[in-house]
């Protein structure tokens, strides 16, 4: 029968919708998840939306049960001669039936509306830490102005503080997400977005872009290391040093201070208009610091790039060719003269978990395989081939991978 | 008793015989209905294949099948094309085949003005599509990758070089021409073609969702007519609209695209809401329950879809109030949606079903259909929306609601009225084999994007890191959209079967009630030899079923024609006798509806090629355009419409 | 040569409509409902980025407000003729109607000639559509009603050719009706941007 036959599909779904409820549970599996909510704002929301999935339930079961039960009991009979009779309506089963869903969605609305206010009362409170979020084609810079601090695609942020984000972008509209702790704000130009939240549980969390933003939208992520407060002290501490300085020509490091003044959002245009000049070419020069030895091992990957492991390569040597190369025109490192604003800051770049927007593991291989050819990693990436020496790449991650 | 069919003439000429030519200039509603429904179902393939291969790129993490700008396009091009080259022509092909015949109209209002409109969305289906032409001919960033929405400012010449947002804007700008054309002709249609008794509440639910539709592509289309021709002028002609660094605001694009984004959605499910009301009360055997409230619910259904656009835009941060505003209507919306499900539950009740497959597919759109709404509850509150907007969630939504909605219930009016159109029946075998495997390959496919979406997988990102464990839920929905592909060809190996060696249909193979079915299957040109008159919502079950009849008011129409105790449905002839009746006039074929879309696509396609080839070329070729397009106006307003 | 225009000469159905309104009648109220819908997102647009230019000339240092009121006064007068035209055919005036439509089309020239004029006057003042906001929004709205100005002086043209050729009666009337109808909306669109454009602070 058909109708018998049709019960056993309708039921898949509606299991499936069961199973929602036990895969929240193990939502450990998934690092990315909405639904294991790690700060007071995410669990709202996590309320909200399980109060929708109770009802919404409720009104799946009676619907397909009612089309199940009708299916079975109406349908025609082998040789039936049925007549149904012609009934036309029902004055009171119509007015029953928009006043239930109504009733219903009046329990939804009202938690709603409280949500919608409650995490979107921007009142500031004391020991708020303010973050300003740039969003860029495809990574996140994260200033922290009154802590003098500048990173980009880490966030770190102290466990039971209420983190308060003013979001900008400095190119086209992305959206900034990181489920576990709160819901998406999209990045508007010439609009600055807020949103805010406590981190409850010290650890590891991904976010990523969620607005189509190009390209290399899938890879626009970030992650947010929440830290204990003497962690997160530390950090900043650490953050605040100029880079590790090498006897290359810098200058003496200035005062946390100078560094400190919030870098302006790059005008979209300078973005494309900072092309990057060839790379200077010149010998390696003599080594003037004690050498930092690559790790072994760090052939690349299968790709094309030359550069073998175990070529040592010299900090020093990585730190003079970037302040003469293009590298400079767009990455600032802070107590040297690369002032560039158009790419991530890489003052403390060695300190950082991932590269390239969540992209890679920061191990010496990626930094490499990155810097031999960042468009074929992250396509339509600002930043261009630039031809690099085996050599000349060993010398840039030895210094890079040095900033600690 | 006299019948409708007992009146035709005997000799007719067949309704789709006739050279290429005749079908290039055709006027015959029937015809271009056709031509709508091979045109869009021809789409509907590229869509899936579009789909399918963005399916198997994600299928494993890290995958590189495709790269990340051909999978931008090609989620662009699948939105649009589903949309506005798929679905909307789909339930296009189903106005202009259906709702005169019933109406019990000869034709439409405006003939060669709904001929246009086919042609017009033809060239304009061929113009977006041309961008993969261009591709291949080695030009880059020439095809549309902004997504189906195209947010500002990544539109900008800036951030989208290259001619495909061009191939986008102006794409949907020939097409929406198309839609504003076939919106006022059905919409007179309806109005003022009726049969003598066809009042509005005695109209068939599908025409009467078609009016509603028709009005919300009048309405809503202008305002995205606009925010496209704002969009032509920043990209060609230096304008700031929606140029941040000179003022231009990037949320004018989200409210003006919204405004008409979605009545558009209501544009998309409306008609195939409209079928169904139609396929249940037949299969049933029993009158549609609660019509009046069906047919208020849909009107209001398209009244709130204005008052709703910027739930899509909640995380863009509009602020408590307007946040708590458009949740609330968006709930609203939610009251007549169930109140419609209410009432075709009702209408099944009591009756005696019979599960043909056009009926499988009425249910499975009532199931379906059912779910996409309770996940569109779940986002219309704006915190939860916040997690779930922009992920796969909402990919899993849109196709309950578009494909578990709209395809669902389009099939269901192809089987239901495909014997109407080819005069043979489908197998029924295969359209169950059809049924069940789109049942289970779609739930396959879209179900496990729920999970995806809340555990966090954004929409549109070619592809995942394996770190993120979305690879076991991507994979079987692959898996789903392989099986959905094969699924269709089932239903084409059965429409081809059909059309060779189908069991002859007859006039009304399903009993139904509507006046389509009066008439000989497939129609004859004029469609009917008498105009019907019409006494009820049922005429035909009047006739043929007499003794179900349930009392209702006496119809004023009664009183006039029908002095014996004949069914309320007697179909007078105007002469007076039968079988003396002259063929009806009927409009002439005529070229100029296909020379003036000619010309209407022609014009854009000198301002793409400003920017490369100077002012005289773009000036040239755009005029050369629009003196085309006067040339084929002028004619066809010169031209008269039918021989004397 | 027949005309189909003219609603006696359409096929069967169309000469008895179910609402009694002629189906092009109608079909044009419904055309103008768009209209209104298109013109409505047109100077909403306006209206949004009013006062956001980030560099001049702004709208105070530019706009002509006596000048602007001379071309909208001729616009509203030629509305008058346009009734007047009507009235003539409908009384089977064909000479009157004749007048009064040169009238029209006379005066929908001279708002177009206005409109020319401001338009160089204001790019030599370093008003351009790429100069700033006010520049795209005040060329683009204001534009669009021109171009809809230029279409309605073509289709009277077209109308006084095919009488000034004998091919206009009194059975035309409804030709003349719709074309008005489009010309009076034309005027009334005008009448709001020019309040909002020229008038509203």
């Amino acid at each position: 029968m058909p109708a018998r036959r049709r019960s056993r599909s309708r039921l898949l779904p509606l299991a499936g919708l069961a199973g929602l409820a036990v895969l929240s549970a193990c939502a450990r599996n998934y690092p990315q998840t909405t639904l294991a909510p790690k700060s007071e704002f995410a669990r709202t929301i996590d309320g909200v939306f399980m109060h929708t999935v109770w009802w919404g339930l409720a009104v799946f079961v009676i619907v397909e049960a009612l089309l199940l039960y009708i299916m079975f009991r109406y349908r025609e009979r082998p040789g039936s001669q049925a007549k149904p009779e012609h009934v036309h309506g029902h004055t009171r089963l119509e007015i029953a039936w928009t006043v239930a869903p109504a009733i219903i969605l009046a329990f939804i609305a009202v938690p709603t509306i409280r949500a919608i206010f409650v995490t979107q009362d921007m009142t500031p409170l004391g020991g708020d830490l303010k973050v300003r979020v740039i969003g860029h084609q495809w990574w996140w810079q994260f200033q922290y102005p009154d802590l003098h601090v500048v990173t980009a695609n880490e966030l770190h942020l102290p466990v039971g503080a209420r983190a308060v984000f003013d979001l900008e972008t400095a190119d086209v509209i992305h959206s900034f997400w990181i489920p576990e702790l709160a819901g998406k704000r999209d990045v508007i130009p010439r609009h600055v977005n807020h949103i805010w939240f406590t981190p409850e549980v010290p650890g590891t969390y991904t976010g990523q872009c969620a607005e189509l933003c190009g390209t290399s939208h899938a890879r626009m992520g970030f992650r947010v290391i929440v830290d204990s407060p003497e962690d997160f002290r530390a950090w900043v501490e650490n953050q605040r040093r100029p880079a590790v300085a090498y006897a290359a020509p810098t200058p003496t490091p200035a005062p946390a201070e100078s560094e400190a003044a919030p870098a302006e959002t790059a005008p979209a245009e300078s973005a494309s208009a900072a092309a990057p000049a060839a790379p200077a070419e010149s010998p390696a020069p003599p080594p003037a610091a004690p050498e930092t030895e690559t790790p072994a091992g760090a052939s690349a990957r299968g790709d094309t790039l030359t550069w073998k492991g175990g070529v040592v390569g010299d900090p020093a040597a990585g730190a003079a060719l970037f302040q003469r190369s293009a590298c400079v025109a767009c990455h600032t490192i802070s107590g040297t003269a690369a002032k560039g604003q158009v790419g991530p800051d890489l003052t403390h770049v060695g300190s950082r978990q991932r590269i390239a927007a969540e992209l890679l593991p920061n191990t010496p291989e990626n930094v490499a395989r990155w810097l031999h050819d960042p468009p074929a990693l992250k396509p339509g990436a600002l930043m261009p081939n630039l031809n690099l020496k085996p050599e000349q790449i060993a010398d840039l991650v030895a210094y890079l991978e040095s900033l600690k | 008793m006299t019948t409708i069919t007992e009146t035709l003439p005997a000799a007719h000429e067949p309704l789709y015989r006739g050279g290429v030519w005749s079908w290039i200039t055709t006027v015959d509603h029937k015809r271009i209905g056709v031509l709508y429904g091979v045109t869009a179902f021809l789409f509907f393939l590229v869509g899936g294949l579009e789909a399918l291969l963005m399916r198997i790129q994600l299928g494993s993490p890290e995958n590189t099948f495709l790269d990340p700008v051909t999978y931008n396009e090609l989620f662009t091009m699948h939105g649009t094309t589903m949309i506005f080259l798929a679905i909307m022509p789909l339930g296009a092909a189903a106005f202009n085949f259906m709702v005169p015949l019933q109406i019990g109209a000869r034709d439409v209002a405006f003939p060669r003005l709904n001929a246009f409109s086919y042609w017009v969305f033809l060239f304009g289906a061929l113009f977006l599509n041309a961008s993969f032409l261009v591709k291949a001919l080695g030009s880059a960033n020439a095809v549309p990758d902004a997504g189906w929405f195209g947010y500002a400012n990544l539109t900008s010449r800036q951030y989208s070089p290259g001619h495909g947002i061009d191939f986008w804007l102006f794409g949907l700008q020939i097409l929406g021409i198309a839609s504003l054309a076939a919106g006022f002709n059905f919409l007179v249609t309806i109005l003022n073609l009726r049969a003598p008794g066809m009042s509005l509440m005695r109209m068939p639910v599908f025409t009467w969702m078609t009016m509603v539709v028709s009005t919300l592509i009048v309405l809503a289309f202008p305002v995205i007519t606009v925010a496209l021709f704002l969009l032509m002028f920043d990209r060609f002609f230096g304008t700031n609209f929606y140029i941040p660094a000179h003022g231009g605001d990037p949320i004018l694009w989200q409210h003006l695209f919204w405004i008409f984004g979605h009545p558009e959605v209501y544009i998309l499910i409306l008609p195939a809401m409209g079928i169904v009301s139609e396929v249940i009360p037949t299969f049933s055997r029993k009158p549609l329950f609660g019509y009046a409230v069906v047919v208020y619910s849909g009107i209001l259904i398209g009244v709130l879809g204005y008052g709703v656009w910027a739930h899509h835009m909640f995380s863009t941060g509009m602020g408590p109030i307007a946040d708590a505003v458009f949740s609330v209507t968006t709930m609203l919306i939610a009251i007549p949606t169930g109140v419609k499900i209410f009432n075709w539950l009702a209408t099944m009740w009591g009756g005696s079903i019979r599960f043909t497959t056009a009926m499988c597919f009425a249910i499975g759109f009532i199931a379906m259909f059912t779910m996409g709404g309770i996940s569109g509850i779940m986002h219309s509150s704006p915190p939860a929306d916040l997690q779930q907007t922009d992920t796969y969630f909402v990919v899993a939504h849109l196709h309950y609601v578009l494909f578990g909605g709209s395809i669902l219930g389009l099939f269901a009016g192809f089987y239901y009225w495909w014997p109407k159109v080819t005069g043979r029946l489908l197998s029924e075998r295969l359209g169950k084999l059809h049924f069940w495997t789109t049942m289970i390959a779609f739930n396959l496919t879209f179900f496990p994007q729920h999970f995806l979406g809340l555990n966090g997988m954004p929409r549109r990102i070619y592809t995942y890191s394996a770190d993120l464990n979305f690879g076991f839920w991507n994979l079987v929905s692959t898996i789903g959209a392989l099986m959905l592909g094969a699924s269709v060809l089932i239903f084409m190996v059965n429409a081809i079967l059909s059309l060779r060696r189908g069991a002859i249909a007859g006039d009304n193979p399903w009993d139904a009630a509507t006046l389509e079915w009066s008439t000989s299957s497939p129609p004859p040109h004029y469609n009917f030899a008498v105009i019907p008159r019409v006494t009820s919502r049922l005429p035909l079950w009047d006739r043929h079923h007499p003794e179900r009849m349930v009392d209702r008011p006496e119809d004023e129409l009664k009183v006039v024609v029908a002095g014996k105790t004949l069914a309320r449905t007697e179909v007078p002839d105007d002469d007076g006798e039968s079988g003396t009746h002259h063929v009806p006039h009927m409009p002439n074929p005529s070229k100029y509806p296909v020379i003036a879309a000619l010309g209407l696509t022609i014009a854009p396609i000198g301002v793409m090629l400003k920017p490369e080839h100077g002012i005289p070329v773009f000036l040239a070729v755009t005029l050369t355009g629009v003196l085309i397009m006067a040339y084929g106006i002028y004619s066809w307003a010169l031209e008269p419409l039918e021989d004397h | 040569m027949r005309r189909a225009l003219a609603p006696a000469h359409a096929f069967a159905m169309e000469t008895e409509t179910s609402t009694g309104l002629n189906n092009r009648k109608t079909v044009f109220w419904a055309f103008l409902g768009s209209e209104c819908m298109f013109f409505a997102s047109l100077i909403s647009t306006y209206l949004v980025y009013k006062g956001r230019s980030v560099s001049g000339p702004y709208p105070t240092e530019i706009l002509d407000i006596p000048v602007t009121s001379i071309s909208t006064f001729d616009l509203l007068t030629s509305s008058l003729s346009m009734v007047l035209c009507l009235a003539a055919i409908e009384r089977g005036d064909i000479k009157k109607f004749q007048f009064w439509l040169s009238c029209v089309i006379v005066g929908g020239l001279i708002f177009l000639g206005f409109q020319v004029y401001e338009f160089s006057h204001f790019v030599h003042k370093g008003l351009t559509l790429s100069k700033n906001l006010f520049g795209s929004s005040f060329f683009v709205l204001t534009g669009f009603h021109g171009t809809h100005v230029a279409v309605g002086v073509l289709w009277l043209i077209s109308l006084l050719v095919l009488s000034l050729r004998g091919n206009m009666t009194k059975a035309d009337a409804l030709d003349v009706e719709i074309a008005g109808l489009y010309w009076h909306f034309v005027d009334i669109v005008w009448i709001i941007i020019f309040t909002v454009v020229y008038l509203l602070e």
